[in-house]
């Protein structure tokens, strides 16, 4: 059995891998990652055997490319535990007005992996074990902290509105998980004005 | 009572694939980048496009040697570029810009204006007497028909009348390789891979 078009792998996964690509590299890099990926996904495409998993084929080759491009930035991305708390996508200051990718783009690679991978290209954790070099529980322990992290560093606008009209001492710190840096208020008790 | 909490798991997953603060996904400029890329390094097997034309959506596909196949809307596009897949290759991308020289040819030809077409032409799909009567095809003028006998005499076979057909028939470049100037010898128009409407309309065309 042939493979269909190139083209309908492009229209059914560009976007999931795109949005991957950002999780991983942040908006700027992820467009490279995301050429880099389906220039050698169409270069193999005659030989993927009819029964691959396509997305997550494709997955593989932009945590590959994504690897990579980490590499060149001359900063270690390697998928451990042992990661600095700091980002390695840069020194993004987290601040209230910050967006959900900026907050993504701060956690360390294994956890903003194990998210990009499960929620946003939908891979089973056994899976995204495989490409973060852990076991699937590991890896489902990695996203849980990834995303425990972003609903303290991801204030929502509804959420941002909300606490300029209230001043109640609620707490957002992190019980657990890496910290964000401490140039980053991860709470806001008044309006941003003051 | 207005209850604010730090957004949940399903909220922050949903805003994620939701592409949140303006960040629309450039996937347009990243196709038209990676079809110049495919192209530069000999990825790109097959580029197509569709136009618009009086008989129809016609769909252009080209091979780096030229172009490989025309298809008229009732042939079903998908099913086309599937089997294309299957032919020539998987590695297929729509590619507009790769086919606006024949998009450009073809509008001429259905505005009167052209009436030979100069582009390179892959007949790779055709093979054996089919390819044979695909080149004596392009010998017949515009404007003018021929029987598919006669065709049938000038591929070297004069017996193969119904072979003649079955190859127009299967012509992968229909209009550009002209099977619709072959008629019956009894003057009716004979049958069209685009329908005898879309054949009908072509011959008036070049009658005019």
């Amino acid at each position: 059995m042939t493979p269909p078009p190139f083209e309908q792998v492009l229209a059914e996964h560009g976007p999931t891998v795109l949005r991957v690509c950002r999780a991983l590299l942040g908006p700027i890099d992820a467009d490279d990652a995301w050429s880099e990926t389906f220039l050698s996904a169409l270069e193999a495409y005659p030989r993927l055997r009819p029964d691959s998993n396509v997305r997550g084929w494709l997955v593989t080759i932009a945590h590959r490319k994504a690897i990579d491009q980490l590499r060149m930035r001359g900063r270690a991305p390697i998928p451990t535990d042992d990661l600095p708390e700091r980002s390695t996508v840069g020194d993004l200051a987290i601040d209230p007005d910050t967006d959900l990718w900026d907050a993504l783009a701060a956690l360390p690679f294994k956890q903003r992996g194990a998210v990009a991978y499960h929620h946003l290209a939908g891979l089973p954790y056994a899976e995204v074990g495989e490409l973060l070099d852990s076991s699937a529980a590991a890896a489902r322990r990695a996203a849980s902290d990834g995303l425990a992290t972003l609903r303290t560093t991801y204030p929502t606008r509804s959420a941002t509105a909300a606490r300029t009209t209230r001043t109640t001492g609620r707490t957002t710190q992190p019980t657990t998980g890496p910290r964000p840096p401490a140039t980053g208020p991860t709470r806001t008790t008044t309006g941003r004005s003051s | 009572m207005m209850t604010t909490s730090a957004p949940d798991d399903r909220q922050i997953v949903a805003d994620l694939l939701a592409d949140p603060a303006g960040s629309d996904l450039p996937l347009e400029h990243l196709h038209d980048e990676l079809v110049t890329r495919a192209a530069g390094t000999d990825l790109l097997d097959v580029s197509y496009r569709t136009v618009d034309s009086p008989v129809g959506s016609l769909l252009l596909a080209t091979t780096p040697a030229g172009l490989v196949r025309v298809a008229f809307e009732r042939e079903d596009h998908d099913a086309v570029l599937a089997q294309l897949a299957a032919d020539v290759s998987p590695r297929i991308l729509r590619a507009p810009a790769r086919l606006d020289d024949a998009a450009r040819q073809l509008d001429e030809y259905f505005a009167g204006a052209r009436h030979r077409f100069d582009l390179p032409v892959d007949l790779q799909l055709a093979h054996g007497f089919r390819r044979t009567v695909l080149d004596h095809l392009r010998d017949i003028a515009y404007g003018t028909t021929a029987s598919y006998a006669t065709v049938a005499a000038a591929s070297g076979s004069p017996a193969a009348v119904r072979a003649v057909g079955s190859a127009c028939a299967h012509n992968p470049v229909p209009v550009v390789v002209p099977c619709h100037r072959v008629v019956r010898s009894d003057g009716s128009i004979g049958q069209y891979l685009g329908g005898t409407d879309a054949k009908q309309t072509l011959l008036d065309l070049e009658a005019a």
